[in-house]
């Protein structure tokens, strides 16, 4: 599966717990209310899991991880 | 430790300040956890000192005593001394809650000036980030406004008699949004005392104690329990930003592991939130033996929670005895009951049937559906509590009613809102619209009757949210409704928003999901679980034409197939 898609079928079905929700790559998680703060700690387990990155918790924040295609540019710049 | 007392020598929060400072001087009062890991070890005479600076500031911008400051800045430090260098001088600091990054500023901005215009504040303190925008917006009204880096450490001399007596305000506390802001729970010097002697005793504190937090300090847990308790009674604290934890919520863990902390409070989702995303390799090496309490606070507490809690550190050393609880609200300064010191938290297994019909608590006979309540526990010594019907009148053991609360560590009302403090003091009794019950001294919190939602500890009011939805175009003015779910994944509510709209093009309703999500989002920090898009005539109203809370919450869970 495709970085951004994996990404959003997490986000969708974990996070948000709406697996349906048509989630574009660009929507705004954080700033646009569909993700809580309390997800970014279960964000980071996800991202250190499935792509072996392990986000600084300063960088958890809404000018990093607000979006799908934010999140998947992150991975592929910290990859090992 | 200095102990409480009645003493007339004891009259304000300074007092015991100053036994502090000349008691243990080179103990450390705060251990700072930075963001980045960095730990800052603040002693007492350094604690004092720096917020000596701040007195010394406000003095300069001849801020008077009785004065209100509003405190807008980051969790840092600089706020704690900010705080104290206020009640140095005698005048009234309150902590403006901090802006996080889902916030929209300018709205955040635009709170402050409505604060510092309604509470006719005479001076606002700033962190440096936000001394643009808010001089900009205040200076127009003559607020004087006091940057951070104004302020150059002293070697001061603290200031522990501030001309202030007991029954003058100390600070004032405030929640969150627009409607929490309408009202600054104005407590006395006194009250905060007694508060602070009270529940030492419930809590059995002791010199060897070490609290650990992560709470914010501008809501009453935080403020109380994860600040002035242990600066005024010599109890070291170890302080994480709220930010940190929850995005590395096991920043806590090891803090306590660290420094051998023995006390801390948290709000129930905590519980569910530190067990679900622990990493596994942390646990491995961790080790919480020297906790004698985690204390479950300021939202619906469940036996759930605890026992995922427990299951997930108790090979970490965590005892069954270290899981407490308590009930607690700003306007009693804090805690009303603490209940699992030194004794098992009692569970109450009572029957569904009975309290839906009858609005009682009877002891389940048989395996009938059951719903298990956690005690509260008993009150602390300086509290009282009765349960009440709507005509005020007490109920016996048992029956649910409104839980009323007497005590002398009461608000001295709602600032500058005497109306607002009417409304919900009777007789010296405080109405907490709070539903319970008692049993064998214990009180039990089955629900609420004011409409608030309370997520992760924090307070949401629906009519905030039914505002700002009804202001997103094509959405219904006035034909909206907000209310919470129980989310028992994280152990605490989900918000949920109904909105009735006329469109039936799926994309335009999609936006208008969006726009509706998004501007909670920023005017409330409030991620919506669902937002609910409906066909005109949906919302059930009440016989008066107002839009029915309760009503609607059934039919949505009902719709949805949830209950």
């Amino acid at each position: 599966m495709q970085v951004r898609d994996s990404i959003r079928q997490f986000v969708t079905k974990e996070l948000m717990r709406k697996p349906n929700y048509k989630l574009g790559d660009k929507d705004r998680l954080i700033s646009g209310g569909l993700i809580d703060s309390f997800s970014l700690a279960e964000l980071a387990l996800f991202l250190e899991k499935t792509f072996n990155v392990n986000p600084d918790n300063t960088d958890l924040n809404a000018d990093k991880m607000d979006s799908v295609e934010m999140i998947a540019a992150y991975v592929e710049a910290h990859r090992k | 430790m200095s102990k409480p007392t009645a003493s007339s020598a004891t009259r304000t929060l300074l007092d015991w300040a100053e036994r502090q400072y000349q008691m243990r001087p080179d103990d450390p009062a705060v251990i700072f956890i930075a963001p980045t890991g960095e730990e800052t070890i603040i002693t007492t005479r350094q604690f004092f000192e720096g917020a000596a600076s701040y007195a010394q500031a406000l003095q300069a911008a001849q801020i008077q005593t009785r004065d209100l400051v509003i405190l807008v800045m980051d969790h840092s430090a600089a706020v704690l001394y900010a705080f104290w260098g206020a009640l140095m001088i005698g005048a009234i600091p309150s902590i403006f809650p901090f802006l996080s990054d889902k916030l929209d500023p300018a709205m955040y901005y635009t709170r402050v000036k409505a604060l510092v215009a309604h509470s006719a504040a005479s001076a606002v303190i700033v962190s440096e980030a936000y001394v643009d925008p808010l001089s900009e917006l205040l200076s127009p009204d003559g607020t004087r406004l006091i940057r951070e880096s104004q302020l150059v450490p002293t070697n001061g001399e603290p200031i522990f008699d501030a001309g202030v007596g007991a029954d003058d305000i100390a600070f004032l506390q405030h929640s969150s949004g627009t409607t929490g802001l309408q009202k600054g729970v104005a407590l006395s010097h006194r009250a905060v005392l007694n508060q602070l002697a009270s529940y030492s005793v419930a809590i059995r504190l002791t010199p060897e104690d070490k609290i650990a937090s992560w709470l914010p300090l501008y809501h009453d847990m935080g403020l109380i329990a994860g600040f002035i308790l242990p600066i005024t009674q010599g109890i070291p604290l170890v302080l994480i930003s709220p930010f940190h934890w929850v995005r590395d919520p096991k920043v806590l863990l090891t803090a306590i592991d660290k420094h051998r902390a023995t006390l801390c409070w948290l709000p129930n989702f905590a519980y569910n939130f530190m067990a679900l995303r622990t990493p596994q390799a942390v646990t491995q090496s961790l080790d919480l033996s020297s906790m004698r309490a985690f204390i479950n606070c300021s939202e619906p507490m469940s036996a759930d929670s605890h026992r995922r809690f427990l299951e997930r550190f108790a090979p970490c050393g965590l005892k069954p005895a270290a899981l407490t609880t308590c009930y607690a609200m700003a306007e009693n300064t804090f805690a009303v009951t603490q209940g699992g010191i030194n004794e098992k938290v009692t569970v109450d297994l009572i029957s569904r049937a009975e309290l839906s019909a009858h609005h009682r608590a009877e002891p389940i006979n048989s395996d009938e559906p059951s719903i298990e309540m956690l005690s509260c526990g008993k009150p602390i010594p300086n509290c009282q509590i009765k349960i009440v019907d709507d005509q005020n009148a007490a109920l016996p053991e048992r029956a649910v009613g409104e839980v009323a609360v007497r005590s002398d560590s009461m608000l001295s009302g709602y600032y500058k809102r005497a109306d607002l403090t009417a409304e919900v003091i009777k007789e010296g009794w405080y109405l907490t619209g709070d539903l319970g019950y008692l049993a064998a001294g214990e009180l039990y919190i089955t629900g609420r009757k004011k409409d608030l939602i309370i997520v992760g500890g924090k307070n949401v009011y629906p009519q905030d949210l039914e505002v700002i939805a009804s202001e997103v175009p094509g959405v219904h003015a006035g034909r909206t409704v907000a209310f919470g779910i129980p989310d028992e994944r994280l152990g605490t509510e989900s918000v949920v928003v109904v909105c009735e709209v006329d469109t039936e093009d799926e994309d335009a309703r999609a936006e208008i999901g969006r726009q509706v999500r998004m501007r909670i989002a920023q005017q409330t920090e409030t991620a919506l679980q669902d937002v609910l898009l409906v066909d005109a005539k949906w919302l059930h109203k009440t016989s008066s034409g107002k839009i029915a809370r309760g009503a609607n919450r059934e039919k949505y869970l009902k719709e949805m197939g949830i209950e």
